[in-house]
């Protein structure tokens, strides 16, 4: 298979929610192209339809119109366990409450993802440390999600994340829950990862620290994109950027 | 991986037909995670499990009453109205076994349903990291099966016990130990001794735990992730 410019492409995305009477546009009409290696940040309010995207381009969630590519394959065309086989391999995910099971330790936790990609549990032990190391968790295996801070669970969210090499990590408020520092930290991670192993980062968030790491900076309000900025077109101060309310 | 990562198509290894084996979950890494969900929350566990064990109970204390009293008529030598008598009792045996397997159905299936409510989210995030819904509901199989049979032996021993302990006073030591052997169900025709018609509930309370799991797991495993996600537990 050959290799595309454009790893997620949305075309008239669109997701109506039906509660009694009302409709409500989550999405409307959105069309995005994003490609490999990119770091991008889908920013917008609560309410926006940031989450809604989010859910769309990783396959989480139906739209009610329009089409999500992967790779220019329809992700409406794929079947459960072509669709599962994407998210095992293809796609790792970063969630604002973490979700990690709470039952297994942090090590277990990272090797879940490979052990449904078949591999040894020496094999995945041995990848599950070095990733744990990488985010600057190694000697915290054994620990279990409630013996870990918000900080700490991200980044073990993290390791997850990256456990089978995916071509896309998608964050949804990755930073929600953190403090500022921490959230910094994930941030940083979420960049050395793009730099290092040419991850593409798509992430949905409302926190205006993204902004500096980012390639793109997509502005969704009510449902649809009002503009997409290039990061160097975008004028940051520092001194403005540590005060910033979230 | 040293090498790019992102470089060749998404879909890449995925071989048509092979997807079976590009996903797995072997039955021992499952059995363990069945083993660690359910000691890790002990008593959590303990009370999902009660349902069955209650029931179970009951139903075993109804089985050895049946069995201990043809022992009791036996010892009592009373021969005037014997049969008659003996017909009413398995009447009402039959009735009273049919209701409490009835009761422990809705202990079950109660605790079963809650069980897997609970844990949509973990189940959204499993499905994120690949899971394929036979997974899920291979994991819940797993645990109900283990919780239904060992709160079904858990039952059996206290219900059978507390009616052995019971019937000390009232057949002796050796009534009790003769009820094992005695009939305490009869069922078009068939009798079946005590120790019998015992393993049969145990066995059946483990078929009904498994049972009672596997809509709402199934349910459960086919919902879209960002459903399951939004859970509030």
């Amino acid at each position: 298979m050959s290799v595309y410019e454009y790893i997620v492409r949305t075309k008239d995305l669109s997701r109506v929610y039906t509660m009694g009477d009302t409709k409500v546009r989550a999405l409307d009409n959105v069309a995005l192209d994003i490609r490999r290696g990119e770091y991008v940040s889908i920013m917008g309010p609560s309410g926006s339809g940031k989450s809604t995207l989010f859910n769309m381009i990783g396959g989480l969630d139906k739209p009610t119109n329009g089409t999500v590519f992967i790779d220019e394959v329809d992700m409406a065309q794929l079947t459960a366990s072509e669709l599962a086989f994407l998210r095992c391999r293809k796609i790792g995910y970063i969630f604002q409450t973490f979700n990690l099971i709470p039952v297994m330790t942090a090590l277990e936790n990272v090797t879940l993802p490979m052990v449904f990609a078949g591999l040894t549990t020496e094999d995945a032990m041995e990848k599950g440390i070095g990733l744990l190391g990488t985010v600057g968790l190694g000697d915290r295996y054994d620990h279990k999600p409630t013996e870990l801070s918000g900080g700490q669970q991200q980044r073990v969210a993290t390791a997850r994340a990256l456990a089978n090499d995916p071509a896309i990590i998608l964050a949804d408020e990755p930073t929600g829950n953190l403090d500022l520092r921490t959230g910094k930290e994930i941030i940083n991670l979420l960049k050395q990862m793009n730099d290092e192993k040419k991850v593409t980062i798509i992430s949905a968030t409302h926190d205006l620290k993204m902004i500096d790491v980012s390639d793109r900076v997509v502005w969704i309000r009510d449902g649809k994109i009002e503009r997409i900025e290039e990061r160097k077109d975008i004028d940051i101060q520092v001194g403005q950027m540590e005060g910033e309310e979230e | 991986m040293s090498e790019r990562q992102g470089t060749g198509s998404v879909l890449e290894g995925l071989e048509s037909g092979g997807i079976q084996r590009q996903i797995v979950l072997p039955w021992s890494r499952a059995l363990q995670m069945t083993r660690e969900n359910i000691f890790v929350r002990l008593g959590r566990s303990a009370i999902t499990a009660s349902g069955i064990f209650l029931g179970i109970a009951f139903l075993s204390a109804v089985l050895f009453g049946a069995a201990a009293a043809s022992v009791k008529a036996r010892l009592d030598l009373t021969e005037l109205g014997l049969e008659h008598e003996a017909a009413e009792l398995q009447a009402r045996i039959v009735w009273l076994a049919a209701m409490s397997l009835l009761v422990a159905t809705v202990g079950i299936v109660n605790s079963m349903l809650m069980s897997v409510t609970e844990r949509y989210k973990e189940i959204g995030t499993m499905k994120c990291l690949g899971a394929l819904d036979s997974f899920i509901v291979r994991l819940f199989i797993l645990e109900a099966g283990l919780l239904g049979i060992l709160g079904s032996i858990a039952g059996a021993i206290v219900g059978a016990g507390i009616m052995m302990l019971a019937y000390m006073g009232r057949i002796g030591a050796r009534g009790v130990g003769e009820s094992w052997s005695a009939t305490a169900l009869k069922l078009g025709g068939t009798e079946i001794p005590l120790w019998l018609s015992i393993l049969l509930a145990i066995v059946i309370g483990g078929i009904l735990s498994i049972a009672a799991a596997l809509y709402p797991a199934w349910q459960a495993a086919k919902m879209p992730p960002a459903a399951a996600l939004r859970s509030e537990f």
